[in-house]
């Protein structure tokens, strides 16, 4: 379970997040929305620890995380952008992640999942961007933790790749794990997701399952009631 | 002057030719008639020899008051034990040859030397001069020959030490082919006129190689100065000819090759000044002509004061040098044209081996540091470099007509 | 911490620029060994490069690596690890990369020519010295412009700005104090201000220890004597620990507040 409490956070003048409270429910898939710069991503990095809340409690297992940084041994975070040391291999930097990372791992099956096998022993400053993000992948889901943090995971990936994420996912689910999601990819949330937390400008909109999301609008389809939220918002 | 010299040598000859027809040997050994050199000394007549053998003679205050040649065989050593002099001369044309002279008293109150000198036309040759306080010490000894000694001393300090060759008061001397070490100063001359110091090697004196005080019109020519205080100082004189010296590695902190100190119209011709703390320093020199000189990796190849008038400085070689030129002056009052000078950057459009921008041997820096001395600090700071660049695009602050007009191309063949 | 290093090492290490870096060394070294008349010129030589250029390539190369760096910096914060280990393992492995460029570059030409025999052997030691220090004062504070810069044109502005203050306009400033001033006896005041310029008090100890000293005259005279006593050794090596340390403190302690 992660938790998070009264949140706020100010970037100098501009608010990000404003009293966010927000509950991730053991074992289920939940996708965060909001337009951009609704404070997604932001949102993600205060539970990793990257992004120090202004105001506000972070707690994951019932732990709360000020300043700690051991709890995040059990979340896999898989971040937007995949940049890597360009003189490393591939196969040097799992190890290198490894060696950080004293933890069961599972990369062989990932490697094999995506079809990285040929690539590994490549400068990872020869990759293309698709491949950069399948080794990304592998280098962060790779440690079977409790928690899996997705921040836009399909960005580069091609139809094949995408599937695969796809099933990785729900068996990640089956195996119950606790898994956020953030995307612009509606049909992915209605793949995979089963919550929803919608974010606008720094606030929590809504927070629940899809379903009840969609009993907020008109249309009975994700995508137009979203869209329907965000003409309504900007209107109020 | 060598006519002159020529005529001397053959009045030498006749008189000592006079001499000859009673002339008698007084021989020394441990087994002669004479065991001791003072006894043989005491008792030679005017125009004898006493011919020494190899041996130790422990004697000391060896006073020759007669004409007489003293000759050692397969150089025989006077030991003087290091209390007094060793051998004083008081007679014109007496000859001193072959010997090995060897600790000379030191004494804060009298000059004791290995060979004092106060007669005229004597000659002073081959010896040997070891652990001397003064080594050759003449006074009044005008046309005196000095030629190939090797004199080395024991001098620690300043004060407590003498000088190798040492003459007062004298005209018409020559040194040649002396070789000179570990003393105050390896040649000092005061109040020597008309004298001739050439082909000799000064070293590892504590203050100067060669020294001039109130002596004019010498010549001093292919000496070699290396690792003295200060190579040659020249002060209060006039008419110096020094030609063909090499000054080399007078470094320290206050040392440099040549000291010209209230000098008049002499000459300074096809010398090598290499790897001295500064070349030439000069302060109230006057009318000098600096010309076909090589300047090599000194710190200051020239220190010229603003106290210092119509020099000329001409067709010399300026490479690898810390600073060129440094002067404390304003304005200008040297001629410094048609040198080389090995960071002149210049062109030669029309290739006449000249190039067509002038240069500037004064640096800002160079200025700016014997203005202010701390600013030397600075050395070798990239800002200087800046300075130096600023100054020579848009010059300003160093001397006024200081500029070489017509800078050549390529290093002489000097 | 000692991970993140070697990674960090291993991958700076086979980049193009310290390659550039480390050939750049080796040639100018033995050009300047075999080509200059003697040891001591070319020891100044290589003095006046190690005093500019080391500051100048550590600077820009480590803001530049740092920006490099960034995502991945971000994904190695994500993981269970301090964010201290992160900075300082970074950190280390630009300067002792860098600093490897430097020594090999240097060492290898001075090895053949048989440095070991020679009597300037303690100044070899003391151009490699200051060269490693510099190398590390000038990495840690390319990282602490960076980190608090955003942006990278700010960033590498800055940097810039700070190696041309450094290299430059503090010298001019010092001989503006020393020209103002000339009437004081500024011996002690001006050993003082070069303390607290790395390069200066680099390019001091050098020149202190090599031929060129003899220039110095009396202020350097004074100059010798403090550098060449004890104290004087131990305070200005510490001065340029300080400075290579106090950088990358602030760096550690900045980091750990930052938002990224």
């Amino acid at each position: 379970m992660i938790q998070l409490l009264n949140l706020y956070k100010n970037f100098g003048k501009t608010r990000v997040l404003e009293d966010v409270n927000v509950l991730l429910k053991e074992g289920r898939i939940t996708a965060v929305l909001g337009p951009n710069g609704s404070g997604k991503t932001t949102l993600i990095k205060t539970i990793l620890g990257l992004v120090k809340a202004d105001k506000g409690q972070v707690k994951v297992s019932d732990l709360v995380i000020n300043g700690c940084w051991e709890y995040r041994k059990d979340i896999d975070y898989l971040s937007q952008i995949a940049r890597f040391p360009d003189n490393l291999k591939v196969v040097e930097l799992i190890n290198m992640i490894k060696d950080f990372r004293p933890q069961e791992t599972r990369e062989n099956y990932l490697i094999d999942l995506f079809e990285l096998r040929p690539s590994l022993g490549k400068k990872l400053g020869e990759l293309s961007g698709g491949t950069r993000q399948k080794v990304n992948i592998v280098v962060t889901l790779m440690f079977d933790s409790k928690y899996l943090i997705l921040d836009e995971p399909t960005v580069g990936l091609d139809p094949v790749a995408l599937l695969r994420l796809k099933d990785f996912i729900r068996d990640e689910r089956k195996r119950g794990k606790t898994i956020l999601i953030t995307t612009h990819i509606i049909n992915l949330v209605n793949e995979l997701a089963e919550d929803i937390i919608f974010l606008l400008e720094g606030k929590v909109y809504f927070q629940g399952t899809i379903e009840e999301m969609i009993k907020l609008g008109k249309s009975d389809d994700l995508e137009r009631v979203i869209a329907e939220i965000l003409t309504n918002g900007k209107e109020g | 002057m060598k006519i002159f010299y020529l005529s001397i040598f053959t009045l030498f000859l006749i008189k000592s030719a006079t001499y000859q027809s009673k002339a008698h040997i007084l021989k020394v050994c441990a087994s002669c008639n004479y065991t001791t050199i003072t006894g043989a000394v005491r008792d030679a007549k005017a125009g004898d020899s006493v011919i020494v053998e190899k041996g130790n003679y422990f004697e000391r205050d060896i006073t020759i008051t007669k004409p007489i040649f003293l000759i050692g065989i397969g150089y025989p050593v006077i030991d003087g034990e290091s209390r007094g002099e060793i051998i004083t001369v008081e007679s014109d044309s007496v000859t001193i040859a072959g010997f090995q002279i060897q600790n000379v008293g030191t004494s804060y109150i009298k000059d004791q030397a290995g060979i004092q000198v106060k007669g005229k036309y004597c000659q002073v040759l081959d010896n040997v001069l070891l652990n001397t306080f003064f080594g050759i010490y003449l006074q009044k000894a005008h046309f005196t020959l000095i030629q190939n000694n090797r004199i080395t001393g024991k001098a620690i300090n300043q004060i407590s030490s003498g000088n190798a060759i040492h003459v007062w008061d004298s005209k018409n001397i020559k040194v040649l082919n002396n070789e000179v070490r570990n003393h105050r100063d390896g040649i000092y001359l005061e109040f020597v006129d008309e004298s001739l110091i050439e082909n000799n090697i000064s070293e590892y004196n504590l203050r100067y190689g060669l020294h001039f005080m109130f002596s004019n019109d010498d010549d001093y020519l292919n000496n070699v100065f290396r690792d003295n205080g200060a190579g040659v100082a020249v002060m209060f004189s006039r008419n110096i000819q020094m030609i063909g010296n090499t000054f080399d590695h007078n470094w320290g902190s206050s040392s440099y090759g040549l000291l010209l100190k209230e000098i008049y119209d002499g000459k300074i011709e096809k010398n090598t000044f290499s790897q001295n703390t500064i070349g030439i320093y000069g302060e109230s020199a006057n009318r000098i002509i600096i010309e076909r000189n090589t300047f090599m990796n000194n710190g200051w190849a020239l220190k010229i004061l603003g106290s210092c008038m119509d020099n000329v400085i001409s067709g010399n070689n300026f490479s690898g040098n810390t600073f060129n030129l440094s002067t404390n002056a304003r304005k200008n009052y040297n001629i410094y044209d048609g040198n080389y000078w090995s960071d002149y950057t210049g062109y030669d459009l029309n290739r006449d081996g000249i190039g067509d921008v002038p240069y500037r041997p004064v640096k800002l820096y160079a200025y700016l540091v014997e203005t202010v001395p701390t600013s030397i600090l600075l050395l070798r700071s990239m800002f200087t470099e800046f300075l130096n660049f600023a100054e020579k695009v848009n010059p300003t602050f160093t001397p006024e007509g200081l500029i070489d007009q017509s800078p050549q191309m390529k290093k002489f063949d000097l | 911490m000692l991970r993140i290093l070697k990674y960090s090492f291993f991958d700076l290490t086979r980049s193009w620029w310290n390659l550039v870096y480390f050939a750049f060394f080796l040639l100018v070294t033995f050009s300047l060994l075999y080509l200059s008349s003697d040891l001591s010129n070319a020891m100044i030589s290589l003095m006046n490069i190690i005093t500019i250029l080391i500051p100048l390539v550590g600077t820009l190369f480590g803001v530049m690596h740092y920006y490099n760096s960034k995502e991945f910096t971000e994904l190695l914060l994500a993981q269970p690890i301090k964010r201290k280990d992160i900075f300082l393992g970074q950190y280390l492995g630009l300067a002792v990369s860098l600093s490897a460029g430097f020594i090999v570059g240097l060492c290898v030409p001075f090895f053949m020519y048989g440095i070991f025999h020679s009597e300037l052997f303690s100044q070899f030691i003391y151009l490699l010295a200051t060269g490693i220090l510099l190398t590390f004062t000038f990495s840690s504070i390319s990282f602490l412009i960076a980190l608090n810069n955003n942006n990278k044109m700010k960033g590498f502005a800055l940097a810039l700005v700070f190696w041309l203050f450094m290299a430059i306009v503090y010298d001019g400033l010092f001989l503006l104090l020393l020209v103002q001033f000339d009437e004081y006896p500024l011996e002690k005041f001006a050993l003082g201000v070069s303390l607290f310029n790395p390069i200066d008090l680099s390019r001091v100890i050098i020149m202190l220890k090599l031929d060129i000293a003899a220039l110095l005259g009396y202020t350097g005279a004074v100059f010798k004597l403090f550098f060449g006593s004890y104290t004087g050794v131990i305070l200005s090596f510490s001065m340029l620990f300080v400075w290579s340390v106090a950088p990358i403190l602030v760096t550690l302690k900045v980091a750990s507040k930052k938002d990224f």
